[in-house]
């Protein structure tokens, strides 16, 4: 069959809803990149950037609020019926897909025929709509679709993420297998190129040589650490490594000609330049840098960490986390929040120096550069400074340090192999993050939520109360936090069915209070003072770490414990 | 008649009782008399002394709990009248699984009909669905909500015998119910021209030669040992769903799971049962066609026995019918 005809009976679009559907269904990366290299190597040419687009995030159409969809959805569907399907598949996409009515019988056969579209033709005709148009045309197109293609139609206008286990990283990988090159080759040009990436395309294809990166400011994907574990560290060297303190900050890429072009990119590549003005003043020179955005506290009254000084390297004019987030998720920001939460950058990394590039170099000799540039530039070291390296001479030595970070305000250590070029992804072996232990106390289980997605049928969501005694005497429980991880399948069976057989109350179809009985050992990396929270404190990534089947609830942690351990 | 309470059928712990015949309908305790409809578990229990259904049903529940689980058996053949009491009774095909029925109930001119499981769509290897004219309609609700619109069991087998070509290389072990999904699902492969052996967990052995006695063509059925991983790879495995959690059939080498249920079209419920080739074939009615028979049996009013009955009671509101639910206990929420 000629590639035309393929094309007029299903189009383009419905070979991506239906490789977006049997991605979801793959357990294994393997055949995920199967299905992906399938994908790129039989979609009609024009479709596979938008598709690559789609897979890795680069493409964000975001016409409709999925708030919106839904009111579309009810002036088609009954109110009621629509509240108890969404009840009970969790998901509002799919809510949406599976509920749309289908065509109706009784229209003449011409109107019913559906049209093959290609997924670059729905991308552009969605992108060019007019406000006015969006919603009767969103309309049309789902009538005209099926499910799996209403499904998928719902993400790619709501703008939202996939979901379906597929990385950016492992798309680019199912390129990289479509056409046989090394992925990295794909990466390193990757970032220089915006959807549809026709020069990628064009070279992937044959046809041209691997593009020329242009000569502007680009975000380079960034080396990653992989967690430590302890046992590691016997075959490990401690004289081939060297370590740093890690910052309680964001991990972010500098981006810099010294002139006009100055960026501010995420861990992720997401610019947020436009959010730290204040520190894009200071971005005079030209080279890319890999850092830790930080507040500083000399400005602020929260004293610092003068008790930290007696460790080698670590910043006394840090503020904690949870200032830093006053500066996050903003597009823009005011001068009175810049001087109130002002940022600096702690450089650990030097990617390029002028347009040098330095990551084939050695960690070592890396740092060697980072040196010798930062005592060239003219930094004004209230802004941007580099972190403190240490050399040590056992693992015992670092493992006291460890031992300090918390009290310091610290996440814990890095280490790094003197030797590693810098390397896109997270290699292993390299990089290592040598965590401080996390916090931990026995609470009581007080409520619990519906999940979402795939665990929309289990409870799944934890609230967890401590023991605080009132001012009349009685003991009362009061909630310090909520987990949703941490938890096998198995036990979140059993901890569904133990909800259900344990209900109190209901609120609604997706929350029940029960009998505070069963005791969860909850950890979390750290506590925070928050006014927002009923019991003063707020936990930092709390998660399950074990169900206590068999503790009494009585003998659960106090107000006490929890005030103990903020110290 | 009109109001549920002053009714002469009505639920009590017992199950769906019929006052006036002093029997029950698909009781979960077990009674002095009950009518069954069809051999799942949840529907036909052990224990009850006296016990009417259709001939192949009874014959179920004896290879599943014994001669001995009833003292009195009354096979009715369907269409065939007779009464309890003053009561009226005769059983129609449900199309839900081999022998399952639905209830007609006569009494003071009034009919009532308790649909028990069914279903619409074909199924080769039960009779199919008769919608019978009724003044109330009792219906089961499992996929009582406007997102179940199950598409053509045939193009679901279509799908399965595809993935099993693309991947010659794999086993797709596919989890089914034992009664009934089995049985179905072999017999449309085989009307599909799939004609290789199909192999067999052991719990499902005794009903498909209860099946095949029955007259219904399974084709070459044999045991997956799965000790024999060799001969098992590129095959095609039937197991029970919880052998499949539980497992049993994740010792073969790399295979493709996959669930032959109603609740497949959830895309986030099949990912929840890690299914990696979801195949929605039910062996419920779907939301079109509780619709369509609410319709066909020209009720004025309607009783909905368990599943999402709000969103069915609302609808039968809507179109000006009487509607109750009636919360039956026991019967599984998951059972398909």
């Amino acid at each position: 069959m000629k590639k035309e005809e393929l094309d007029s009976e299903t189009g383009g679009f419905t070979a991506f809803a239906l490789l977006l559907e049997r991605l979801l269904f793959s357990p294994s990366r393997n055949a995920k990149l199967q299905l992906l290299g399938q994908y790129f190597q039989s979609a009609p040419e024009e479709d596979r950037g938008y598709g690559l687009a789609l897979l890795t995030g680069g493409l964000a159409i975001e016409t409709v609020r999925a708030g919106q969809l839904r009111n579309l959805a009810k002036a088609r569907v009954d109110e009621s019926l629509f509240r108890w399907s969404y009840a009970y598949v969790g998901d509002l996409g799919e809510t949406i897909a599976l509920i749309w009515p289908e065509a109706v019988k009784d229209l003449d056969v011409a109107s019913l025929k559906r049209r093959a579209v290609n997924l670059s033709d729905l991308v552009t005709e969605v992108k060019s709509l007019t406000p006015l148009e969006v919603f009767p045309y969103i309309d049309r197109a789902l009538d005209g679709m099926s499910e799996v293609e209403r499904w998928t139609f719902v993400k790619l206008v709501t703008g939202s993420s996939l979901r379906i286990g597929v990385s950016a990283r492992l798309a680019k990988q199912g390129l990289a297998k479509a056409y046989d090159v090394d992925v990295d080759e794909i990466e390193r040009v990757w970032s220089a190129f915006q959807p549809p990436y026709k020069p990628l395309f064009d070279w992937l294809d044959g046809d041209t040589n691997q593009p020329e990166l242009p000569d502007e400011i680009f975000f380079h994907p960034p080396m990653l650490a992989v967690a430590l574990e302890e046992s590691e560290l016997e075959d490990m060297a401690a004289t081939d490594y060297v370590a740093e303190w890690k910052w309680d900050g964001i991990r972010v890429q500098v981006a810099s000609d010294g002139s006009k072009q100055r960026r501010i990119f995420s861990r992720s590549g997401d610019e947020i330049t436009s959010a730290f003005p204040d520190l894009v003043e200071h971005l005079d020179f030209r080279a890319v840098v890999d850092g830790e955005l930080l507040v500083r506290s000399d400005v602020l009254d929260v004293g610092g960490r003068a008790e930290a000084n007696t460790l080698p390297g670590v910043m006394a004019d840090v503020a904690p986390f949870n200032h830093l987030q006053q500066r996050l998720n903003r597009k823009n920001v005011s001068s009175k929040l810049c001087a109130t939460y002002p940022v600096m950058l702690c450089c650990y990394d030097l990617l390029f120096e002028d347009s040098e590039d330095l990551r084939e170099l050695s960690f070592q000799e890396r740092r060697e550069r980072l040196e010798a540039w930062s005592k060239r530039t003219d930094l004004d070291a209230s802004v941007i400074r580099i972190s403190h390296q240490f050399t040590f001479k056992g693992w015992d030595e670092l493992k006291e340090l460890r031992e300090c970070s918390r009290d310091a305000g610290l996440e814990g250590l890095m280490i790094k192999h003197k030797d590693s070029p810098y390397l896109t992804g997270r290699p292993k072996g390299h990089w290592f993050k040598w965590k401080r232990d996390p916090l931990n106390l026995d609470t009581v289980l007080i409520y619990a939520q519906r999940g979402h997605g795939k665990r929309s049928s289990f409870y799944s969501d934890y609230t967890f109360a401590v023991w605080d005694e009132g001012d009349d005497g009685a003991r009362e429980l009061v909630p310090v936090g909520k987990a949703y991880s941490g938890f096998t399948d198995e036990e979140l069976v059993r901890l569904d069915k133990w909800i259900r057989d344990n209900t109190i109350e209901r609120f609604g179809a997706s929350v029940r209070s029960v009998k505070p009985e069963l005791v969860l050992e909850v950890v979390f990396d750290d506590l925070q003072r928050s006014t927002r929270h009923r019991s003063g404190v707020a936990m930092r990534f709390p998660r399950i770490h074990r169900i206590r089947w068999d503790k009494p609830a009585e003998e659960a942690d106090t107000m006490e414990s929890v005030q103990k351990l903020m110290g | 008649m009109s109001d549920l309470e002053k009714s002469w059928i009505y639920p009590e712990e017992h199950g769906l009782y019929v006052e006036p015949g002093d029997f029950y309908l698909d009781p979960v305790k077990s009674v002095a008399r009950a009518v069954i409809t069809h051999g799942h578990a949840d529907h036909a229990r052990p224990g009850n002394e006296e016990v009417w259904a259709t001939p192949q049903t009874i014959e179920i529940m004896e290879i599943r709990y014994g001669k001995a689980a009833v003292e009195t058996k009354h096979a009715m053949p369907f269409e065939q009248s007779w009464s309890i009491g003053p009561v009226n009774i005769s059983l129609m095909p449900a199309g839900h699984v081999l022998g399952s029925a639905q209830v007609v109930l006569e009494y003071e001119g009034q009919r009532v009909v308790y649909t028990g499981d069914y279903k619409r769509k074909s199924d080769p290897t039960c009779e199919a669905f008769i919608p019978v004219r009724c003044d109330v309609l009792i219906t089961e609700a499992t996929f009582g909500l406007p997102i179940f619109r199950n598409p053509d069991p045939n193009q679901e087998v279509q799908k399965l015998i595809q993935s099993m070509e693309q991947q010659p290389e794999r086993s797709h072990v596919i989890g089914v119910y034992a009664l009934g999904k089995c049985q179905r699902l072999i017999a449309m492969l085989r009307e599909a021209g799939y004609t290789k052996p199909i192999y067999l967990h052991g719990s499902l052995r005794a009903l498909c030669d209860y099946y095949r006695g029955q007259g219904i063509d399974l084709g070459d059925l044999q045991p997956a040992t799965i000790s024999e991983k060799e001969l098992l790879k590129g095959a095609l495995v039937l197991g029970p769903p919880s052998a499949i959690r539980e497992k049993w059939a994740r010792r073969l080498s790399d295979p493709v799971v996959g669930y032959a249920s109603g609740w497949m079209s959830v895309r986030q419920r099949a990912k929840q049962r890690n299914a990696e080739l979801p195949l929605v074939i039910s062996d419920h009615a779907d939301w079109p066609d509780l619709l369509r028979t609410i319709d066909e049996t020209k009720c004025s009013e309607v009783w909905v026995t368990h599943g999402q009955e709000d969103a069915l009671v609302h609808v039968c509101r809507q179109r000006g019918l009487r509607a109750k639910p009636l919360a039956l206990v026991g019967f599984e929420e998951e059972a398909e």
